[in-house]
């Protein structure tokens, strides 16, 4: 098929972007989004011009380092799938497609497509642990049984893969359901209680001084998450900080 | 060979390790104050081991190229991770998982290694629960186990497919905290490009900074490379695009030896190539071999058809297939190793039974698996007298909840529905046994660089076991790396911070600079990917699933001919001095095109077939590896001396006190 691509072009941080056009001939069913991307790239090297910057690296949908806007929604019109897991048979011979980095002010541009997320790593690094040591002096495992529902409910909510697409389908660029896949992870286990408390109010301060906006409850982010996190996070985050805040 | 000193304490095996942590140098919580540590890669390996070190007192910095350490390779770590917990209560202990492991090596590891493994793999799973990670329990609330391949008990912990994900994610959470606590500071989106050694020793890296450009000097005490495996260097493999060889070929090149390069995993079940455009390969879990029977049709004509698309699977009669692994390994049956299992598929395909286009596929079913939990959740539902479909249905809602993200994977990329008919699969390129030598301690041929993980070549032999790398990675990082190095480290309590104004570094960023600039302005006439593609149809044609003496030769030279025209014709756009993934990728194949050749010349002097390495020249009547340990019960590490070809080789004899030497046997 031929596709006509509309892709942001920016040179670093500092630098305006633009919309370039590309058409792009022998694109195939059987390639994933970022393969057509790669045949797009091979065909700019050809022509001596730079090839277009997007991040990437498992490419099977669990690094979370692919990201791209694609015809305005992040990782495209398939469901519960990243980038890299989107095929182009999803598309059509002579489909106009317009790709974009993911906006937020939370998350600036580095170079055409990639974008720096480390303000998802400051939310961790906040609180989004249990204060164990490492150097394995613990209990035997089986000696803190886990009733086997909240165990898959932690491990569904851990599932996230810090994309940010969230962030990026929501009007108010608002990260509440990554912040509260990470709070959900550990207030579901027994080994995490212990710190929840402190947890939630550290994280919930540092998503505040990212920049990220507000929650108003849209739901897109939802819709959009490849991980098909649950805005039940959102309710469960929310009273661990009521509880937390009128403890503190 | 005076330098080949494994350092195995003495001792009976099972007091080895006990023996050696009480024997080594400590050094006291004060001083490690003063005491800086370089770790480059934040997987299992590198992540656990940063938060260790961090937990015990030293400052750490951490370096990798994503843009965040959450993201390195084992986050895609799919089946599981094995402990001789015993939870199951059926047989397992520390001495069958460590012989298991040395077997499934097929004779070619340190046992002394392996049997500490076996000792720590209980300690890593009560360390990941009391982190909080996930794994899947049964509904008393327990934790629950699978099987994998080459062994006879039930001891793999899982969480989904998503095992390496949620291990990872422990070890990040680790991290973080010692972050926050201000021990550890993480360089992400940073590419180490040289190792700087002073006086003999390691004290720090040129580090590339990949968003602005930068050559940066870091300087330490020591330096840990955890930089993961180097099975990209056959271009297409189940790696990430990233994953690769440099920072031990730079070690390598710094002195640090590269033992059996040769020694590669090539998994059994993964997605077939679907054309030229492809970038990647994508692994179907080991696990799912508990459940789905390898099959192709038993007649040629049979099998044609189905190439042809004019017959399908589902059409075909139970006895006019050949469950090749049940009828040849009928005691493992689907369940053989690795590299049995993947060489069986190929002889199947090489002999016409192909089930795909291109002939190269074999069928993986689930059919019985499906109808078999059916029946079973139709009687405990008290269903009566159930309709096929019926059965069908709930049979499949079973294999919904074990495998499901692997299900949907494979049918977004190949765009069949996998529980209706059965899924293709072929080998593809997974692991590496082989990489950086080190001793005992984990520590290289240089002294103060040490290597964890899937990057050091330590303890899976020629052939490793499945949900075996992430048990090794986190053994190494949380509890081996922390005390060995410390023996080292107890020397330099009085050192002082080490500068970077000196003429080592000096000189070591001078040589990177050049190196960069040499990629830059060579001819640029092809892309990288270009070169990359080619040399991996070599690696993949000549050195692969089974290697002769005629045809490696042949890739030796095609190797060093290709290395010749990359650097004369390269093309790199963009510039040094900012984001640039061509030139990222440039500097990577350069030394894969250093890389292959060794790889080849390592495959080439081993005149034996054990475990992954299969040369057709020694084999049994009935076309099974012929080992040979008068000769070839060594390791095989490889001094860097310039080009590939002036490799010299060191061998390490390894000695069996513990463990008879046997032909493995899956029959
Ligand atoms: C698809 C797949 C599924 C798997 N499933 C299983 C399984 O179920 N069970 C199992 O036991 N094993 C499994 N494995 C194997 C296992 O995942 C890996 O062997 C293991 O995770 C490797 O961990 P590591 O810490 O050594 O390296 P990695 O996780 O690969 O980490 C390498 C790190 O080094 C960094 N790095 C590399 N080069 C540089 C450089 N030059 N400069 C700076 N940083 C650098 C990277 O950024 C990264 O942080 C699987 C592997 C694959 C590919
Ligand atoms: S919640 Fe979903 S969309 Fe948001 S970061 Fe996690 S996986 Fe991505
Ligand atoms: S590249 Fe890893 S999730 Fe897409």
């Amino acid at each position: 098929m031929k596709l006509y691509l509309k892709i942001w072009r920016q040179k670093d941080a500092d630098s305006k972007g633009q919309m370039v056009d590309y058409e792009l001939n022998g694109v195939e069913g059987d390639m994933s989004f970022l393969e057509m991307l790669d045949v797009l790239n091979e065909k700019l090297i050809n022509e001596d011009k730079e090839p277009v910057e997007f991040d990437h690296d498992c490419r099977e949908g669990i690094c979370g380092a692919c990201s791209l806007m694609i015809n305005g929604e992040p990782h495209g019109p398939d469901r519960l799938v990243t980038t890299c897991q989107l095929h182009m048979r999803k598309f059509k011979d002579g489909d106009t497609i317009v790709i974009e980095p993911f906006r937020a002010t939370a998350f600036p541009v580095i170079k055409d497509l990639i974008v720096d997320r480390s303000s998802f790593d400051r939310i961790q690094q906040a609180g989004g642990y249990i204060s164990v040591n490492t150097s394995g002096n613990t209990v035997d495992a089986n000696a803190i049984p886990i009733e086997k529902e909240n165990a898959d409910d932690s491990f569904y909510a851990a599932a996230c893969i810090g994309c940010g697409a969230c962030v990026a389908a929501c009007k108010n660029a608002s990260a509440m359901l990554f912040t509260s896949a990470k709070v959900s992870q550990f207030a579901l286990l027994p080994q995490g209680r212990v710190e929840a408390t402190e947890r939630v109010l550290n994280m919930v301060r540092q998503m505040d001084l990212e920049g990220f906006g507000n929650c108003t409850n849209t739901g897109a982010c939802e819709v959009e998450c490849p991980k098909g996190i649950s805005l039940e996070n959102i309710a469960r985050m929310n009273r661990e900080y009521l509880q937390a805040s009128m403890k503190g | 060979m005076g330098i080949l000193d494994s350092k195995v304490p003495s001792g009976p095996l099972a007091e080895k390790w006990t023996k050696h942590k009480n024997d080594i140098n400590l050094v006291n919580p004060a001083n490690k104050r003063n005491i800086d540590i370089i770790v480059v890669g934040t997987g299992l390996a590198g992540g656990a081991a940063a938060a260790t070190l961090a937990e015990l007192g030293y400052n750490v910095k951490t370096f990798c190229y994503q843009d965040s350490p959450r993201r390195a390779h084992s986050i895609a770590a799919q089946g599981g991770i094995n402990a001789s917990k015993n939870y199951q209560g059926d047989g397992d202990s520390d001495y069958r998982l460590f012989y298991d492991t040395i077997k499934g090596g097929d004779y070619r590891s340190r046992e002394a290694n392996v049997y500490r493994l076996a000792e720590v793999s209980g300690n890593i799973i009560d360390q990941c629960v009391a982190q909080g990670v996930p794994f899947a329990r049964e509904y008393g609330g327990l934790l629950d186990n699978r099987s994998f391949g080459g062994v006879l008990v039930s001891r793999t912990f899982y969480a989904k497919g998503q095992t390496g994900q949620q291990l990872l994610l422990g070890c990040y959470a680790a991290m973080n905290r010692q972050i926050n606590r201000g021990k550890i500071k993480a360089y992400n989106r940073h590419e180490m490009l040289d190792l700087v050694l002073v006086d003999g020793k390691a004290r720090g890296i040129i580090a590339r900074n990949l968003v602005t450009g930068n050559i940066e000097r870091h300087a330490a005490h020591a330096v840990v490379l955890a930089t993961g495996g180097y099975g990209n260097v056959f271009f297409l493999s189940t790696n990430a695009m990233g994953s690769n060889v440099m920072a031990a070929w730079r070690a390598h090149r710094r002195g640090a030896f590269f033992a059996n390069p040769c020694f590669t995993q090539i998994h059994p079940t993964c997605i077939p190539v679907s054309g030229d455009h492809q970038s990647k390969l994508t692994l179907m879990s080991e696990s799912l071999r508990n459940d789905g029977r390898i099959w192709v049709p038993k007649r040629l004509e049979d099998a044609q058809a189905i190439r042809e698309g004019k017959l399908k699977p589902t059409q075909l009669k139970e006895e006019d297939r050949d469950y090749y692994l049940e009828r040849r390994y009928p005691a493992f049956g689907n369940l053989v190793p690795r590299d049995v299992a993947s060489r069986a598929a190929k002889e199947r395909c090489d002999a016409g039974f192909g089930v795909n286009k291109t002939g190269e596929a074999v069928y993986l079913d689930f059919e019985a698996a499906i109808m078999r939990y059916g029946k079973e959740k139709a009687l405990t539902s008290g269903l009566k007298d159930p309709d096929k479909d019926t059965i069908r249905q709930l049979g499949e809602e079973v294999i919904e909840a074990k495998y499901g993200n692997l299900f949907q994977m494979y049918e977004k990329i190949v765009d069949q529905n996998p529980y209706k008919t059965p899924m293709m699969i072929y080998p593809a390129v997974h692991y590496t046994m082989g990489g950086l030598w080190v001793d005992y301690n984990l520590q290289t041929t240089v002294p103060g660089c040490y290597c964890a993980g899937e990057a050091n070549f330590s303890d899976h032999g020629a052939n490793r076991l499945g949900a075996s790398a992430l048990m090794q990675g986190l053994a190494d990082g949380y509890f081996v790396l922390p005390y060995t190095i410390g023996d080292y480290l107890a020397d330099d309590i009085r050192t002082g911070p080490i500068p970077t104004d000196t003429p080592e570094f000096e000189k070591a960023e001078n040589d990177t600079r050049e190196r960069l600039q040499k990629l830059m302005q060579a001819g640029g006439k092809h892309s990288v990917d270009y070169y990359h593609k080619k040399l991996g149809k070599i690696m993949w044609n000549k050195c692969g699933m089974s290697r002769n003496e005629k045809e490696l030769k042949e890739a030796i030279q095609e190797i060093a001919e290709l290395r010749e025209d990359f650097w004369k014709n390269v093309k790199v756009p963009g510039s040094i001095d900012s984001k640039n993934e061509e030139l990222e990728k440039a500097g990577r194949v350069a030394d894969f095109l250093e890389l292959g050749e060794l790889f080849a010349k390592d495959a080439l002097l081993r005149n034996e077939s054990c475990g992954g390495h299969f040369r057709e020249e020694y084999q049994t009547k009935e076309g099974e590896a012929l080992r040979d340990d008068k000769n070839f019960k060594y390791v095989a590490a490889w001094e860097y001396k310039g080009k590939p070809s002036d490799a010299v080789l060191h061998k390490e004899d390894l000695v069996y006190e513990n463990i008879e030497l046997k032909t493995r046997s899956y029959k």
